[in-house]
């Protein structure tokens, strides 16, 4: 008699999910921005996992913004910037995308080096995303205000104070409105350009803080050139240095054992 | 060389301070001339009562038709201005976003149109006026005041959009907008209170422009009920009576002139006070 393995649905499930977690949520292929003096980016390649904090390291002015702005496509914004290759968010090439690029740039939430909160009350900024989404229930809409900004830990700061302007808030407040902005919609993937640069000690811890417990839900994409923050916070490092990445990996494989000149050189002086 | 710099520094801040100072003194000279001699002929009558046979000779009335007038014209064209000039604004600096020679000609061709002396615009309003089969009144006033006040109006809202950080844009997009969704609930809130400064930038040059009506709006003694009447205005009003012989006459011109400077005074503070108000919001 042949006996066929009982599957649950319990562990099919958990199957599932396993798979899903070891595919990566982005698949940049081939991807190169240049602009007519040049090359920004140079044949990227790179697979980004879930649920991480990956760290964009490297020099000023070496392409990790740009990186950045091409995964959810805010390269649109520059004319000069041409863009070509593939950048798959869950399967579907985002720089092919056209009617639905709304909604796919509502899966990333974006952190700029200085926070821009609209010029709206703190309550409308956070309820912004949710308009935009269709969200109508008023109810539904005090709910995820409240619920998100208890989770960047700024509720308890602005409870009293919702309908005041976004900019009477410190800039380090401005951040983490910001962040509880883009986490109201919902997103898979918080895109970071620096978040902290403009930040003093206690704003950036806070914010790092707040990134660890995140990436549990989410996966964050961090650009940074502060070593010390890639080094707390990163489960993944890919340095770039003029366009290219050089190495990428583990934080511990990269920093203390890096293997080009490059990046030995980047290690010891920062440039 | 020490005492060189001294006296350099000195006689650069005696021009400064100079060059600030005459530009209050022909403030302050200019109301003192107009209000000295307008408000001797300014009444109760003159504001609140039309025009009654022989006023301009000499005989009794006041300037209402004038000011109503001025005030429907204004108001209209402002409203036609913001209708073109918004959209316009807003097109150039989202939609036009990646295209910057395009966004740079059209600014060009804008400060063109502001810089053509508003005679011309009457000229064009008076040659369109006959294309479209109207006749002197307020709509043809309207449309040409429009004319001459759209691209005002457009250029100092750019002004105002061109200074928004792109940040804020990509903010906007990154939570999902479209550009029509980010140009109305993210730009233009950020812009609202440069828009009101430049609205009522526009509407005070509507009101107090005499040139640009002078073909189009016709001028009567009473107050116009429908678009299709002339319409009087107080700059023509001015016009008019300082063109008169009679003494009285001309001192009444100054007594609507007197109006008309309290009217563009008004409105210029207002528009400090409305811009404060709607600038809390702004994000810097």
């Amino acid at each position: 008699m042949i006996t066929y393995p009982v599957f649950s649905y319990q562990k099919a499930k958990r199957m599932v999910n396993h798979q899903e977690k070891q595919t990566p949520i982005i698949e940049i292929k081939g991807l190169n921005v240049r602009t007519r003096e040049g090359e920004i980016l140079k044949n990227i390649n790179l697979k980004i996992p879930r649920n991480k904090i990956v760290v964009l390291l490297g020099p000023s002015g070496c392409g990790k913004t740009t990186l950045l702005k091409s995964l959810n496509r805010l390269t649109d914004l520059h004319k000069e910037l041409q863009v070509s290759g593939e950048v798959l968010i869950d399967g579907v090439d985002i720089l092919k995308v056209s009617r639905d690029l709304p909604a796919m740039r509502q899966k990333m939430g974006l952190l700029s080096q200085r926070p821009f909160p609209l010029p709206v009350s703190i309550y409308r900024n956070v309820a912004y995303g949710l308009k935009l989404k269709g969200i109508r229930n008023k109810d539904l809409i005090a709910h995820s205000v409240e619920t998100n900004l208890k989770r960047v830990g700024l509720w308890d700061e602005v409870k009293n104070r919702l309908n005041s302007p976004a900019n009477s808030l410190s800039i380090g407040q401005q951040q983490r409105l910001c962040l509880a902005r883009g986490l109201a919609v919902k997103p898979a993937i918080i895109l970071a350009d620096e978040p902290t640069s403009a930040l003093d000690p206690i704003s950036t811890r806070i914010i790092e803080n707040l990134f660890k417990e995140l990436k549990e839900h989410y996966t964050i994409i961090l650009v940074t050139h502060v070593l010390r923050q890639a080094v707390r916070l990163a489960d993944h490092v890919v340095f770039m240095y003029y366009g290219d990445i050089i190495e990428q990996g583990h934080p511990d494989d990269i920093l203390k054992h890096p293997k080009t000149e490059v990046l030995k050189k980047y290690l010891v002086d920062g440039n | 060389m020490r005492t060189w710099k001294v006296w350099e520094q000195q006689l650069a801040r005696g021009i400064s301070f100079l060059a600030a100072y005459s530009v209050i003194f022909i403030l302050l000279f200019l109301l003192f001339v107009v209000f000295s001699k307008g408000l001797k002929a300014l009444s109760w009558e003159t504001i609140f009562s039309l025009p009654k046979g022989g006023y301009y000779f000499g005989g009794e009335g006041g300037i209402l038709n004038a000011i109503v007038g001025s005030f429907y014209l204004s108001v209209g064209a402002t409203i036609l201005a913001v209708i073109i000039g918004v959209p316009a604004a807003l097109f150039i600096n989202v939609q036009l976003i990646r295209l910057k020679r395009t966004q740079n000609t059209i600014r060009y061709l804008l400060d063109a149109l502001w810089g053509i002396p508003s005679i011309v615009y009457g000229a064009f309003g008076f040659t369109l006026m006959l294309l479209l089969g109207l006749h002197a009144s307020l709509l043809a006033g309207i449309i040409t005041v429009a004319l001459l006040i759209t691209p005002i109006l457009v250029r100092a809202f750019d002004e105002v959009l061109k200074t928004i950080p792109v940040e804020l844009q990509e903010a906007s997009f990154s939570l999902g907008s479209t550009k029509t969704e980010t140009a109305l609930r993210v730009i233009f809130k950020q812009g609202l209170a440069g828009f009101i400064t430049a609205l009522l930038l526009a509407f005070g040059r509507g009101i107090g422009d005499a040139a640009s009506v002078l073909f189009t709006a016709g001028y009567t003694d009473n107050i116009p009920v429908t678009l299709d009447e002339p319409v009087a205005t107080l700059p023509l009003s001015i016009f008019f009576q300082l063109s008169s012989p009679i003494e009285e006459v001309r001192e009444r011109a100054y007594a609507a002139a007197v109006v008309l400077t309290f009217f563009i005074l008004l409105i210029s503070v207002s528009a400090r006070f409305l811009s404060k108000r709607y600038a809390k919001n702004i994000i810097k």
